[in-house]
């Protein structure tokens, strides 16, 4: 019997311990009449065959217990009196059930429908005399609403929808987690989310069971306004949900122009158009002054951007063409814009030195322009890191059968976009950690199947933005690496000595050493001990971070952290005596201040504790033999540099730098804990700094 | 880890439809035959989730809700309950006693795993 059968017979079982329930129930009234506790009983079984006889199929008889149902609960409430009629009513529907169910289920004869219409119309004209209010019953035959798995709610074209979503503080009270709808919204298409936090208060008055944030959403799916809206269902009535339809791709695109921020904002009702009309009579972008005027906090104006953002991209991709231009030509209009970007700098310098208004103006327009010209020339470059997701795809199915081995290649933020030189110089690291991935990470089919995990290996892949960098994990599901045999192998190769102190993640970085393997056989695909080297090399390069967290017999995760783009990095400005060097921000964990007096206070040694923690440092004016002329209160950047924390000793930190890179002349070859230059506002040249060799050699 | 959902239902054939259905997509089902049940063997137990019918002997399923949400640890786990499309009123009293949601009976399994994928992630 299959499932549906097992359920309608459960269900017929059931019907008949209810019905014969009800003979009881009935005698019990008739004895009792002032009794309200089998009438209530009477009432739940009428409301169990009701419900259950509609999941079932039993439609009919739902429609019927339904009636009874409506009388009985007016009995419930002492609208309806029980008298001898309704008795007999009752018993009459009892038996027409059981006639119906027998009939549904082949071992009756055809009910007679004349006798259930006349019991039905008895039982309306009972609730009619009973003084019933009519809106009541009205109200209980409202049509079912439809909710869950909406009819094809599909539409033919994308349409973007922006929704405003302000949940009620008490939101998390009623089981209802936020995310939760949000992941249902990001289900349907592409979806931004921007939370706003300006409702969140003082941390004395927050309250860790409230909920403050409200989201602004723009979604782009193919779905009706009605399927975005039941998403909310649960919510609605208390919450408060805007959503609007902002625009609807038609199939004949015609010209539109991308519209503008100040409408943007106004139409959601964000500011009003005067407070938008005084704003424009300033040069600045229309955004950043009302946020600076305080008419508009910063969340409102980034969900406003966004929505722009998504608006005008699908206005491109409507009527997308491309043009194909050699990558040189690309390059030489980076290295100009990057000249440019530093010419500007210098310009603002010297004008903000002379006090005059209208040069100030002039130049503040240029800065804006420079800006704007430095973000689409970098945009150019940009690609979806997916065209060399594909590629993997092929090298695992490939590599599985060549091991014998079931492996699955999941890849997500295939859209995920990234300078195309940083994107061909990670080609052969990625491909070198899939490879250890499948041959090291994912067991053989004998051995997951003994450890219980699914036949079938996973290797993810994804990528995704975090501020200015890309993070990208490689993760699979296999045996996870050996901190006892890494170790143990360390010592063997004399890449570490036997009494050295370390934690698990630095005894896994030791995998990235030259030669270094502790596979004990070498297979075609990989175990020879090249390759993490070389991909260690190769993020090296491209001023990038790599992690890696494994859990013994779990599996493995590889992170990569990469900057966007080579030709301009953001970096930690600071200053040693007259000199400025810049430190890659990507690293900088944070600043603290020293004193002499600290220093004297541990003999000299080279360490600083930092609430508790015990961080060695470098003494950049020492190391680069600087004048002996130490101020009283010295900086230390604290960074990461191969998972151990190292500071950095500067006499002053002055902040976060758009650094464009210019290499070094051959000249400088040799130099090696410089990795290039770049030159500040005033022309002055500042170098940046390579935190590994720096650590190496010190 | 597996996620618990308990159902709360006098009707022996809901319940047996809901576990089935449940169990079939990998969640482990609890049932109780009604809210005083629920209350019995939810001492000493966690659960993810709960769906519960409203009309029910001994303990109904408002008081149930209000019971476990009176609970600390089950503040703030989704409820969903089964009602019938007559009972808009008992939606508000259900909601207002702290349930998450409904779903309107008679119901398909399609539609239950859509409402417990809406709560439950």
């Amino acid at each position: 019997m299959d499932e549906a059968g097992r359920f309608i017979e459960a269900f017929c079982l059931e019907a008949e311990d209810l019905l014969s329930g009800i003979e009881d129930a009935v005698l019990d009234i008739e004895e009792n009449p002032g009794d309200q506790e089998p009438v209530n009983r009477l009432f739940r079984a009428m409301h169990t065959i009701k419900g259950s006889g509609a999941m079932f199929g039993f439609d009919a008889v739902s429609e019927f217990a339904h009636h009874v149902e409506t009388v009985l609960d007016n009995v419930r409430n002492g609208t309806i009196p029980v008298t001898k009629t309704l008795i007999d009513l009752i018993l009459a529907s009892r038996d027409r059930i059981t006639a119906m169910l027998a009939e549904a289920n082949g071992d009756g004869p055809p009910v007679d429908t004349q006798e259930g219409e006349m019991i039905i119309a008895d039982l309306t004209r009972l609730l009619s005399s009973g003084d019933v209010d009519s809106s009541a019953q009205e109200n209980s035959k409202e049509v079912p609403e439809e909710i869950s798995v909406p009819a094809a709610g599909e539409l033919r074209n994308e349409v973007v929808y922006r929704i405003r979503f302000l949940p009620d503080s008490d939101i998390l009270s009623t089981g209802m987690d936020p995310a939760v709808l949000l992941y249902d919204l990001a289900d349907m298409g592409a979806c931004s989310i921007v939370a706003q936090t300006e409702k969140i208060p003082d941390l004395e008055n927050l309250s860790p069971e409230s909920c403050y944030f409200s989201w602004d959403i723009i979604l782009t799916t193919t779905k009706s306004v009605n399927t975005v809206r039941d998403v909310f269902i649960f919510v609605e009535d208390s919450s408060e949900i805007v959503i609007e339809t902002v625009e609807e791709k038609v199939i004949a695109p015609q010209e539109v122009s991308a519209p503008r921020l100040g409408d943007i904002l106004v139409e959601r009702g964000d500011i009003d158009r005067k407070t938008l009309d005084d704003e424009f009579d300033t040069h600045k972008k229309i955004g950043e002054r009302l946020v600076e005027s305080g008419a508009l906090t910063k969340e409102k104006l980034r969900s406003a951007l966004t929505e722009q953002t998504v608006v005008t991209k699908m206005h491109k991709s409507s009527a997308a063409s491309t043009v194909r231009v050699p990558s040189d030509r690309l390059d030489k209009l980076i290295n100009l814009v990057g000249e440019l970007v530093i010419s500007q700098a210098r310009l603002t310098q010297v004008a903000s030195s002379r006090d005059d208004a209208e040069l100030g103006e002039s130049v503040e327009d240029i800065e804006r322009l420079t800006g704007e010209l430095r973000d689409s020339v970098l945009n150019i470059r940009m690609m979806p890191i997916g065209t060399i997701f594909n590629k993997f795809r092929r090298l695992v199915r490939d590599l599985s059968s060549q091991l014998n081995k079931d492996v699955e290649l999941v890849t997500k933020g295939a859209e995920t976009e990234l300078d195309k030189t940083v994107l061909e110089r990670l080609d052969e690291p990625l491909v070198h950690l899939i490879r250890n991935g499948l041959d090291h990470g994912v067991e053989p089919l004998e051995v997951r199947m003994q450890k219980g995990k699914p036949p079938r290996g996973t290797i993810v892949l994804s990528a995704s933005h975090k501020g200015t960098n890309v993070v990208i994990t490689i993760q699979d599901d296999g045996a996870g690496l050996d901190a006892r045999a890494i170790r143990q192998k360390a010592v063997e190769r004399g890449v570490i000595k036997e009494s050295e102190e370390l934690s698990d993640k630095q005894i896994f970085s030791l995998i990235f050493a030259p030669g270094f393997s502790t596979a004990d056989e070498v297979t075609n695909v990989s175990g020879r001990g090249v390759g993490m080297d070389v991909v260690k090399g190769a993020i090296k390069f491209l001023r990038g971070r790599i992690d890696i967290d494994s859990v013994y017999g779990e599996g493995t995760k590889i992170t990569l952290i990469l900057p966007l783009t080579l030709a301009i990095i953001n970096g930690l400005l600071v200053r040693i005596d007259t000199s400025f060097f810049v430190l890659p921000l990507m690293s900088v964990e944070e600043c603290v201040e020293i004193r002499s007096k600290e220093i004297e206070k541990i003999n000299g040694r080279n360490i600083l504790n930092v609430r508790g923690d015990i961080v060695p440092y470098i003494r950049l004016r020492d190391h680069f033999h600087m004048a002996e002329r130490r101020p009283e209160t010295e900086h230390v950047v604290i960074t990461d540099v191969n998972n151990s924390r190292i500071g950095f000793v500067v006499d002053h930190v002055i902040g976060g730098h758009q650094t464009v890179i210019k290499p070094l002349g051959p000249a400088f070859k040799n130099i090696k804990n410089v990795s290039g230059a770049t030159i500040l506002g005033d022309g002055t040249v500042a170098l940046i700094l390579d935190t590994n060799v720096l650590l190496e050699t010190a | 880890m597996t996620k618990v959902i308990m159902t709360v239902d006098d009707s022996t054939s809901i319940r047996q439809m809901v576990s089935f259905t449940l169990n079939q997509v990998g969640y482990e089902v609890l049932e109780a035959v009604d809210g005083q049940d629920a209350v019995d063997k939810l001492a000493g137990i966690d659960i993810d989730m709960m769906l519960t019918d409203l009309n029910m002997p001994n303990k109904n399923g408002l008081e149930l809700i209000e019971w476990v949400r009176s609970i600390p640890k089950f503040r703030f786990v989704p409820i969903i309950m089964l009602t019938t499309e007559s009972e808009t009123e008992m939606k508000q009293k259900g909601k207002a006693a702290g349930a998450t949601g409904w779903i309107v009976k008679p119901f398909k399994p399609e539609q239950l795993l859509a409402i417990v994928k809406k709560v439950l992630r």
